[in-house]
C-alpha cells in the first residue's frame, strides 16, 4: 500500500513506508547522496503530514526492510510485546507525539517493549528540537558495572586516553590528565591505533592496573573488534567491557565482521568473567547515522531509521554503554553544524525511548562546516536532554583519530552549568582523593609514578 | 591557575593537550586560541588548491591536467561519487600509454602536502621504477579527485599499474600529509580492498625517498602476485618506521 498527501496543490506520493519515512526526515547531506531525500521542503512536509497520520500498528504490519532476508528486522519484531504496546495501539504517529509530550517518566520506562526503532525514528521525524530534548529528559535509564549510570543529576564522562602509537605513557598521561578533571565515571575507553591481539591485551593490562592502582570505581575498555576481546579473554586478559561497533541492518553489521550470534558469544564470554561490582551489563556498542549507506547496506532506507534500528540490536543486549558518534563520518553524511546537532538529539532521543543507557560523541571532523560553537550547542542541549555521558578527550582535539570531540574542560563545564554530578561511586571516591579541591588548587592529589610516569 | 610541575610534566609522555590549566571550569585564552589556530589552519586546508602551474615546474615535465565531475569544493565534499568520475570533456586529453605505470597526482581532501610532497617523491621512485623496467607513463594532475578517479583514469590510458599520490584530510596537528593508493589494472569498479596504500607522507611522517622504496616494493610484488590490496601483505623487509 501507498501513502499520500496534498501541500500547496501537489499531490505527493510515497510507495512504502521507507520511502515515507525517507522522504519525512529533516534535510541532511546523507540522504540526499542516498536518493531517498524529499526533492523539495514541500514534499518533505507533505510526508510529515501522511506520517502524522499513520496509525502507529501500521509498523507492526510494514518492515521496512523484508523478515525473511534481515536479522535485525526478525530480532525487532520478534521481541516485540504487544501489553506494553497497549497504551499507544490506538494512536497515530502524531497522536503519539502529543502523548509522549505529556507523559511521565513511569509511563515512558512501561512503554520499551512495545516500542520499535521504526516507530522511535517515526514520531522524531515531526518533532523539533525542544521536542527531542524535552521527551529524553523524562526518559530514565539506569546501568551498571562498577558504579551506576543513568542516575537523575548526573553527568558521565568516557575518559578517552587514545594515542597514535599506543604508546603505555602516552595513555597513562591522558588518563592522568582526565581523572584529575573529573572524568572517566562512564568509563575509561581506549580506541588502539592498530587491531591486534598483542596491543589489545598489553592496553587492557594498562587501563586495569591505572584502575587498580588509584582504587577507581570506573571500568575499562579497549575498544577493539569482538573477535579480538575474545582472543583476549581466552588469553585471560582483563577485559571489563566488550566493545563493537553496531548498525541497523543485518547488512551493515556484516561489514562490521558481527552477528547477533557473535555479540551474543561475546556477552556470554564477558558475563563468565564476573568484574562488575554493582551490575553485570557488560557491553559497549557505538553507532552512527550513515554507517549502512557508507556498508551499501542501506536497502533505500533513510540514514536516521536504520540509526534506530542499531538499536534494538544494542538493547537485546543490555549495554552498560551507547553512543552515538554523530559527527565523526564527514559532511557527506552530515554536513554542519545544523544537521549534526539534529542528528545528535535525534539519535539520544531514540535510544533513551528504547530504554538505552545513551551517550553522544558530540564531534567533527575538519571537513565538516562545523566549530567549537556548535559543538558546545549541542553539549549543552544534550546536558539539558539528560544525556548519560559524553566523551573527554584531552583539549578536545583526538590525535588519533584525527577529530574533535569534547573535553575534560568541557565536561566540567556541563556540570556546573547544570548541577550535574559523576556517578554517585565515583563521585565520593573524587572527595575521597581530594582531586576537585587539589585540581582546582593546581595540586595533583593522584601520583603519576604509580601508573609508570615518572 | 598554577599549574603544578608534576602536571606540567605529563606533557613528556604525549602529544595530545594535557595539562592545559583550568580558567574557572574552561580553558584558558591561550589554550582556547592555540585549538582555535590549529582548527583554522586545517580549515584553511581543506579548501587549498593545488597550483598546477607550479607543480608542472616541480615535476620537471609536461603533465596532463584532468578534473572530476564535482564542480566545486562543495560538490566534492557532499558527492565522493562526483569526485570518483572524470569530467567528460577531459577523457580525449588522456594518451593511451598501454602497460605503462602511471602517476595520478590528486588534490584530495588538503592540497598543501600534495603540492610539497608529491614532486619529491616522484623524482625518488621515477628511477627505481624505470630500473625494474617499468615504463612511465605521463603524469595526470587531478583537481577535485578521490582516489578511485584514478581507476577511470588508468582504464583510459589503459596503463598496467596506477600510483595515486592525494592529500589526507586534515588534522590538527598536521595539514601537509600525503597518502598513496597503488592499484594494479585499474579499471572503472575497482574497490577499496584491491588497492594499497602508503600513508602520512610528509616531514615528521614517512620521507619521500622512504614512501619510494616501498612503492617499488608494493609494484613489484604486485606484478608477481597478479593482484594489489589484501591479497598483498606489506613483508617489505627493513621497512621505514612510520614516525609517530
Amino acid at each position: 500500500m501507498g501513502f499520500a498527501h496534498a501541500v500547496g496543490g501537489t499531490r505527493y506520493l510515497f510507495p512504502d513506508l521507507r520511502t515515507l519515512l525517507a522522504r519525512a526526515t529533516p534535510l541532511r547531506s546523507g540522504d540526499v547522496l542516498a536518493g531517498v531525500a524529499a526533492a523539495t521542503a514541500q514534499e518533505r512536509v507533505a510526508a510529515q503530514r501522511a506520517l502524522a497520520d499513520l496509525p502507529l500498528r501500521h509498523f507492526l504490519d510494514e518492515a521496512v526492510i523484508p523478515y525473511e532476508t534481515d536479522e535485525v528486522t526478525r530480532l525487532i519484531l520478534d521481541r516485540h510485546e504487544p501489553a506494553a504496546f497497549a497504551p499507544v495501539a490506538h494512536l497515530t504517529v502524531g497522536g503519539f507525539r502529543d502523548w509522549l509530550l505529556a507523559a511521565e517518566p513511569a509511563a515512558l520506562a512501561a512503554l520499551r517493549p512495545g516500542l520499535t526503532p521504526e516507530m522511535a525514528a517515526g514520531v522524531s521525524k515531526i518533532m523539533r528540537l525542544q521536542d527531542l530534548v524535552a521527551v529524553a529528559a523524562r526518559c530514565r535509564v539506569t546501568s551498571r558495572f562498577r558504579n551506576t549510570l543513568g542516575l537523575p543529576g548526573r553527568l558521565s564522562l568516557r575518559l578517552q586516553p587514545n594515542d597514535p602509537v599506543d604508546d603505555p605513557r602516552g595513555v597513562a598521561a591522558a588518563i592522568l590528565d582526565g581523572l584529575l578533571l573529573g572524568a572517566g565515571d562512564a568509563v575509561i575507553g581506549v580506541n588502539p591505533a592498530t587491531d591486534n591481539l598483542e596491543t589489545t591485551i598489553r592496553l587492557l593490562d594498562l587501563l586495569d592496573a591505572v584502575r587498580e592502582r588509584y582504587a577507581i570505581p570506573t571500568q575499562s575498555c579497549v575498544l577493539a573488534h569482538v573477535t579480538t576481546s575474545l582472543l583476549a579473554m581466552e588469553r585471560g586478559a582483563p577485559v571489563d567491557l566488550v566493545f563493537q561497533s553496531i548498525g541497523g541492518t543485518e547488512g551493515v553489521n556484516r561489514s562490521f565482521g558481527v552477528s547477533l550470534a557473535l555479540l551474543r558469544e561475546a556477552q556470554d564470554a564477558a558475563l563468565a568473567l564476573k568484574r562488575g561490582t554493582v551490575g553485570t551489563d557488560c557491553m559497549y556498542f557505538e553507532t552512527g547515522q550513515g554507517s549502512a549507506l557508507s556498508a551499501e547496506a542501506h536497502h533505500g532506507c533513510d540514514q536516521q531509521t536504520i540509526e534506530a534500528r542499531a538499536y534494538a540490536v544494542a538493547r537485546e543486549f543490555s549495554p552498560l554503554l551507547v553512543n552515538t558518534v554523530v559527527g565523526f563520518i564527514g559532511p557527506e553524511y552530515l554536513f554542519d553544524g545544523k544537521q549534526i546537532t539534529r542528528a545528535g538529539l535525534e539519535d539520544h532521543f531514540c535510544g533513551k525511548l528504547l530504554g538505552l543507557p545513551m551517550g553522544v560523541d558530540v564531534c567533527y571532523t575538519n571537513h565538516a562546516e562545523a566549530d567549537q560553537d556548535d559543538m558546545d550547542a549541542l553539549l549543552t542541549l544534550l546536558g539539558v536532554a539528560g544525556v548519560t555521558y559524553v566523551m573527554g578527550v584531552p583539549g578536545a582535539d583526538d590525535v588519533m583519530l584525527a577529530y574533535q570531540s569534547t573535553s575534560f574542560h568541557d565536561g566540567l563545564y556541563l556540570r556546573a552549568a547544570l548541577s550535574r554530578k559523576p556517578a554517585p561511586e565515583f563521585e565520593d571516591w573524587m572527595e575521597r582523593m581530594g582531586i576537585e579541591a587539589a585540581s582546582g588548587a593546581g595540586q595533583l592529589p593522584l601520583a603519576p609514578a604509580l601508573i609508570g610516569l615518572t | 591557575m598554577t599549574m603544578p610541575t608534576p602536571w606540567v610534566e605529563l606533557r613528556r609522555f604525549t602529544s595530545a593537550r594535557v595539562a592545559l590549566g583550568r580558567a574557572g571550569h574552561g580553558l584558558p585564552t591561550a589554550a582556547h586560541l592555540d585549538f582555535q589556530e590549529a582548527h583554522a589552519r586545517a580549515r584553511d586546508a581543506v579548501h587549498s588548491a593545488l597550483d598546477l602551474d607550479a607543480l608542472e615546474a616541480a615535476l620537471g615535465r609536461p603533465s596532463i591536467r584532468v578534473a572530476s565531475q564535482a564542480a566545486d569544493r562543495r560538490a566534492y565534499l557532499l558527492r565522493p561519487d562526483l569526485g570518483r568520475r572524470l569530467r567528460e570533456a577531459d577523457r580525449a586529453s588522456l594518451p593511451p600509454a598501454p602497460g605503462a605505470f602511471l602517476f595520478v597526482v590528486a588534490d584530495g581532501l588538503c592540497a598543501i602536502g600534495v603540492q610539497h610532497q608529491a614532486p619529491a617523491l616522484i623524482a625518488a621512485a621515477r628511477p627505481l621504477l624505470e630500473a625494474a623496467g617499468l615504463a612511465l607513463a605521463p603524469i595526470v594532475l587531478a583537481s577535485q579527485a578521490r582516489v578511485a578517479l584514478g581507476d577511470e583514469i588508468g582504464e583510459a590510458m589503459a596503463a598496467a599499474m596506477v600510483a595515486v599520490l592525494i592529500g589526507e584530510r586534515p588534522g590538527l596537528s598536521a595539514t601537509d600529509s600525503l597518502g598513496l593508493y597503488l592499484t594494479l589494472g585499474p579499471s572503472r569498479g575497482r574497490t577499496d580492498a584491491e588497492r594499497n596504500c602508503i600513508s602520512n607522507i610528509r616531514p615528521g611522517g614517512l620521507a619521500p625517498e622512504a614512501a619510494a622504496e616501498k612503492l617499488l616494493w608494493l609494484a613489484g610484488a604486485a606484478r608477481r602476485l597478479g593482484a594489489t590490496g589484501v591479497a598483498l601483505k606489506d613483508e617489505q623487509p627493513n621497512a621505514p618506521r612510520l614516525a609517530p
